[in-house]
């Protein structure tokens, strides 16, 4: 009976480091209330670079809805330092902030980007860094500087420089990819004539669990991403395996299995050793999603006669329902902050995603579906990404966590599904 | 198997024919092992339908049929399919060495996990069912493919309710 007589394990898997062929595109719905003007004005010998700094740096900050670009053109040579700024001139433009820099290549090969964020108000300088850096870290240092601007400018720390994982399906070909979080430099990770799905990127940025069907039914792999090695299943009993989630620490991933009969949570090492069962209904448990604290798992189950979200203490104990409101609420994510939970619901046959204030219970819809699914908080908990379609195609969306700012993420001729945003990483 | 079966059926259409009326069409069909009781059959004639393999490609024994099909977010089995999952229980509990995969199917609404469990509370439930007729535990196991494994594309319900779907494999198949 096990499926592995039957196929080849991996058989159809491919692991590739190789750059991707098509790029998301990202495509703004909707802006935000406050938005500061800032102009970010060409860095001096920047061409020596593979990619436009400044450019990148303006793209990242205008597709964040909390910046407006102002116009740069009409001044040349620009500015390196702030004496030689012209502080009325960009008063008089309606800048309130002004990025200026340099780049050089350094005598050992190396480059340095160098650049500093002025006030244009007070006519004094916010902050600045000086980057060494190779040719190929141009497209990261210029996400730093955009995290660096947004910190200082919002109060929020930036997500520029993280990364988003997702899946691309092509014909019967599945991909699962990883990118930058504004959808470029997209890498392949795997490549499988059978469906990857629930992507869950571990807290060290380094492992990445997700499902896959490889193997004629759902099974469990943990991938290092540093490593081009086939994983090993963590998870491969009877019946299926799914639903992957990484404790806090990253030493645990809950998963539900059906081993034992109906679908129920599990937590086990993340090497899939020291397996314990921690729900024991005869209903469907699943989707498990740990709060940063590691103290207590969200989860879906129909316990009560219909998918509703329950929280329960992560070592195993009696859950709490947590919704109330219509009769399907599933896929639960608690924000970094851990207070709120963003959600799937049903509503009048269209999946929206929802938002509900922990504290207060409020709930706030903040989009209108119709097929929205697989939310995932960026790491400042400010955006949510989510899978959504657009004609009848898998798109990626995101939507600040107030509801306020929208955009789309897609690929021509493909469907992009499942995605998962990577945490914040050490510099 | 095709090339056996061929001369099996016209042999058992001609036995059929020559036989006395009483003796039901449906008999020389029956995969199982001759039951006491029954008149014996002549031997020339009852010989060819015994090979158990045919009994999976014959139309008249009821093990054709692999699928069964549900309503929307349900998993309760209709009606309908009993005397399928009959001819299935009763045929893995005389065929011991017999293992089949069952895999439950969603249609693509809702969350892909969720239907990951919907899916397999579907195939569950038809394995408990063989059980009652006769399966064993080690000879059935019960998967779920979600929604990732559409039979139909589009996005209506008349693709939908082809997805929503239990498929009942035997070793060998999948």
């Amino acid at each position: 009976m096990s499926p592995r007589t039957c196929a080849p394990l991996l058989a159809a898997i491919l692991l590739l480091a190789g750059p991707a062929q098509a790029q998301l595109t990202i495509e703004i719905i909707g802006g935000g209330a406050i938005q500061i003007p800032i102009a970010v004005l060409p860095f001096a010998g920047e061409s020596a670079l593979p990619q436009s700094i400044t450019e990148i740096v303006e793209q990242d900050l205008s597709r964040s809805g909390r910046f407006r670009a102002i116009f740069v053109g009409g001044v040349s040579p620009p500015p390196t330092e702030s004496a030689q700024v012209n502080f009325p001139e960009w008063k008089s433009r309606l800048a309130d902030a002004l990025v200026i820099g340099q780049a050089q290549r350094l005598p050992d090969g190396k480059l340095e980007v160098r650049f500093r964020l002025l006030d244009v108000l007070k006519q004094s300088q916010i902050g600045g860094i000086a980057f060494t850096l190779t040719a190929a870290q141009t497209r990261l240092t210029a996400h730093k500087i955009a995290d660096f601007i947004y910190e200082k400018l919002t109060g929020e720390r930036g997500v520029f420089s993280t990364r988003i994982a997702y899946v691309v399906k092509q014909g019967p070909r599945f991909e699962l990819r990883v990118a930058d979080a504004d959808g470029q430099n997209a890498q392949s990770i795997l490549i499988s004539s059978e469906p990857i799905m629930s992507l869950s990127w571990a807290p060290d940025g380094a492992r990445m669990a997700y499902v896959s069907f490889q193997n004629k039914k759902p099974i469990l792999f943990v991938q290092n991403l540093t490593a081009s090695k086939q994983p090993s299943p963590v998870a491969n009993y009877r019946g299926s395996n799914s639903a992957p989630a990484w404790s806090p620490d990253g030493k645990q991933l809950a998963a539900v299995l059906t081993k034992d009969g109906s679908s129920q949570i599990y937590l086990m090492n993340a090497d899939g050793t020291n397996l314990r069962r921690i729900t024991f209904s005869d209903a469907i448990d699943t989707e498990p999603f740990f709060t940063p604290d590691g103290q207590s798992i969200y989860f879906t189950s129909d316990r009560g006669g219909s998918p509703q979200i329950y929280r329960m203490p992560a070592g195993g104990g009696e859950p709490v329902r947590v919704t109330f409101e219509g009769d399907y609420n599933v896929s639960p994510r608690v924000s970094p902050d851990g207070k709120i939970l963003a959600y799937i619901s049903r509503i009048s046959g269209r999946f929206q995603l929802m938002a509900m204030d922990l504290e207060s219970k409020q709930v706030q819809t903040l989009t209108d579906g119709p097929r929205d699914e697989s939310p995932s908080f960026a790491p400042s908990g400010r955006i949510i990404l989510y899978a959504t379609d657009n004609d009848n195609r898998g798109v990626l969306a995101a939507v600040s966590s107030d509801g306020r700012f929208k955009q789309r993420l897609g690929i021509q001729a493909a469907d992009v599904r499942e995605p998962s945003w990577g945490p914040f990483l050490g510099n | 198997m095709k090339k056996a079966l061929f001369p099996a059926l016209t042999l058992a259409l001609l036995y059929g024919c020559a036989s006395t009326p009483v003796e039901p069409e449906s008999k020389p069909a029956e995969p199982s092992v001759q039951t006491p009781g029954l008149p014996v059959a002549p031997p020339l004639a009852a010989r060819p339908v015994q090979p158990q393999g045919d009994a999976l490609k014959d139309p008249n024994s009821g093990l054709t049929k692999r699928s069964v099909f549900y309503e929307y977010d349900k998993y309760d089995i209709k009606d309908e399919y009993r005397p399928v999952l009959q001819a299935h229980g009763k045929y893995l509990a005389e065929n011991r060495g017999k293992k089949m995969l069952i895999q439950g199917n969603c249609d693509e609404r809702g969350s892909r996990e969720y239907n990951i469990a919907l899916g397999q509370r579907r195939a569950e439930g038809v394995k408990r069912m063989l059980l009652l007729m006769g399966a064993t535990n080690t000879q059935v196991e019960s998967v779920s493919l979600g929604e990732e494994k559409p039979r139909c594309l589009d996005h209506n319900e008349a693709c939908w309710w082809q997805n929503r779907r239990s498929d009942m494999l035997y070793g060998g198949e999948y």
